[in-house]
């Protein structure tokens, strides 16, 4: 191949049960992301290689991995970024059981999902029965519907994949799914129960690395999360919140 | 050998699998929030050299002087604003990795068992950050008031008092807008102005509260940049004033 250069890498491989970081070299051509050595790799040198992807565009965040440590797209992160000289370490996301090599499961993201409370749109305003909205209103919920549930932002979070809070903390991606309805113009569902009791909101301590990590830039702490902790500051943490709301009955 | 997944993951304070600096800005914000502490802690305790001409320190305003109290009198205020920080949702991201290491970086491996977060005791009580907000708004217009008082110059030692600006005026302003920067896009702020809404053409006065809301998010974008920046001229102001009290340096009257 044209321009090629030699390239180590140590891939995961093995099961949950255990495994191994097996080094392999690769002629990696010029403009390849990590996604192409290690499909090279599977073609040439270990076709039992178990690994998720389909666009290799970033779009549909199937190739999640922990690249050096960090939680990447393995077809968004460029080559050329790391030193030629030095092997690049490919691991499965630490959140979430490892399935086969670099696969994970990553079914308990759906599952929580699943009891968030849904989008409860109010009475139609029109007797046609439609709604009338306007796009400066509903701006702020599509910034989370860019979410395209890698669940790199799972992965880095320190409450999940340190602690394995998965029972008690619904984690940030799952954050982000519930102010989708929470902030759109037309729900009127309650959610402040939810994310404080099951969703366990409070265990969210802003570090920000989940919006580090997020390849489509979704302000996911400052945008998502803070607004939903304050949502529920207000209705269990603010007294004065309180007696406004019993003074005016809302 | 085959190895568990987590025993080649990070397990214990510090390991990972990174190879960049991540200990840098850790170790950076430890370092600038600890000797911003000290100094603070310093220069209120202290009880002198506080105010100079038309100057009054940030650090004793509003001034209280009173017999009751046997302390600096610093210490009578300095609880809203060290409240507001200590509550702020940016210095919580800052603290919590400089100083608990919870984590310290991202994708590193934590020192402590047992995470609770911000559900129980004493960290629950960071929900009150919007009542710490309310005082800091307070004060911004006391600090603002203040700026106003430092240009107006006294006239041989008489009641009588002329306009006049200098450094130390231009100063105290500089550090009113940083504070005001930092204050009014707090995140606490931003949900009471209008983040609470999801309906703004449904809400009373929507439209007013969805403009309200978009110039605190401009502000809120850069909410870490205001926050250090009034850190350090809030210091600054400080040691300006007190250098010239302690005649170490000569305040220049520009008119």
């Amino acid at each position: 191949m044209a321009g090629a250069e030699q390239r180590r890498f140590r891939l995961f491989r093995g099961t949950r049960e255990g495994g191994e970081l097996k080094e392999y070299q690769v002629a990696a051509g010029e403009g390849w992301v990590v996604l192409d050595a290690v499909h090279a790799i599977q073609a040439e040198q270990a076709p039992d290689l178990a690994v998720r992807w389909n666009c290799k565009a970033g779009k549909c965040g199937s190739c999640s991995a922990e690249i050096n440590g960090k939680p990447r797209l393995m077809c968004m992160t460029r080559m050329s970024d790391y030193p030629a000289d030095e092997p690049i370490t490919v691991m499965p996301m630490k959140a979430f059981p490892v399935i086969k090599d670099l696969v994970t499961d990553v079914s308990w993201n759906y599952e929580v999902a699943k009891r968030i409370p849904a989008f409860q749109p109010r009475a139609p305003d029109n007797a046609d029965g439609t709604w009338r909205m306007y796009q400066y209103e509903v701006e702020r919920p599509q910034e989370f519907r860019k979410c395209i549930e890698c669940f790199l932002c799972q992965d880095v979070c320190h409450v999940l994949r340190t602690h394995g809070k998965h029972d008690a903390f619904m984690g940030p991606a799952m954050l982000v799914r519930a102010a989708v309805y929470e902030m759109h113009p037309l729900d009127k569902a309650e959610r402040h129960e939810h994310l404080r009791r099951e969703g366990g909101i409070g265990y969210c301590n802003i570090t920000k690395c989940c919006t580090e990590v997020c390849p489509e830039s979704i302000t996911i702490t400052d945008n998502a999360i803070i607004p939903l902790k304050e949502r529920v500051v207000d209705a269990h943490y603010d007294p004065l919140a309180a007696l406004w709301r019993r003074l005016t009955a809302r | 050998m085959t190895t568990s997944v987590r025993d080649l993951q990070e397990r214990g304070f510090g390991a990972t699998l990174r190879r960049d600096a991540w200990w840098i800005a850790p170790a950076l914000t430890a370092l600038v929030l600890g000797s911003f502490a000290v100094y603070a802690t310093w220069a209120a305790w202290t009880g002198t050299n506080y105010e100079w001409g038309p100057y009054l320190s940030p650090f004793y305003s509003p001034l209280i002087k009173t017999s009751w109290w046997p302390l600096s009198p610093a210490f009578l205020i300095l609880v809203f604003p060290l409240g507001f920080r200590t509550t702020c949702y940016y210095y919580r991201k800052a603290y919590y990795r400089a100083f608990f290491l919870d984590p310290v970086a991202c994708a590193v491996g934590e020192p402590r068992h047992g995470y609770k977060g911000e559900t129980r005791f004493p960290f629950i009580l960071q929900n009150v950050h919007r009542f710490f907000m309310y005082a800091a708004v307070i004060f911004i217009f006391i600090l603002a008031y203040d700026v106003f008082l430092a240009t107006r110059w006294p006239v041989s030692g008489g009641p009588e008092r002329h306009f006049g600006i200098g450094v130390g005026t231009l100063v105290m302003a500089l550090n009113v807008i940083l504070l005001a920067s930092y204050t009014f896009g707090c995140h606490s702020l931003r949900h009471l102005i209008g983040g609470s809404v999801d309906c703004f053409s449904c809400a009373r006065g929507g439209r007013a509260r969805f403009r309200l809301w978009r110039g605190v998010t401009v502000l809120n974008q850069h909410h870490m940049l205001w926050a250090w920046c009034s850190l350090f001229s809030v210091a600054l102001t400080d040691l300006y004033i007190r250098l010239c009290a302690m005649g170490v340096i000569h305040d220049v009257r520009l008119f």
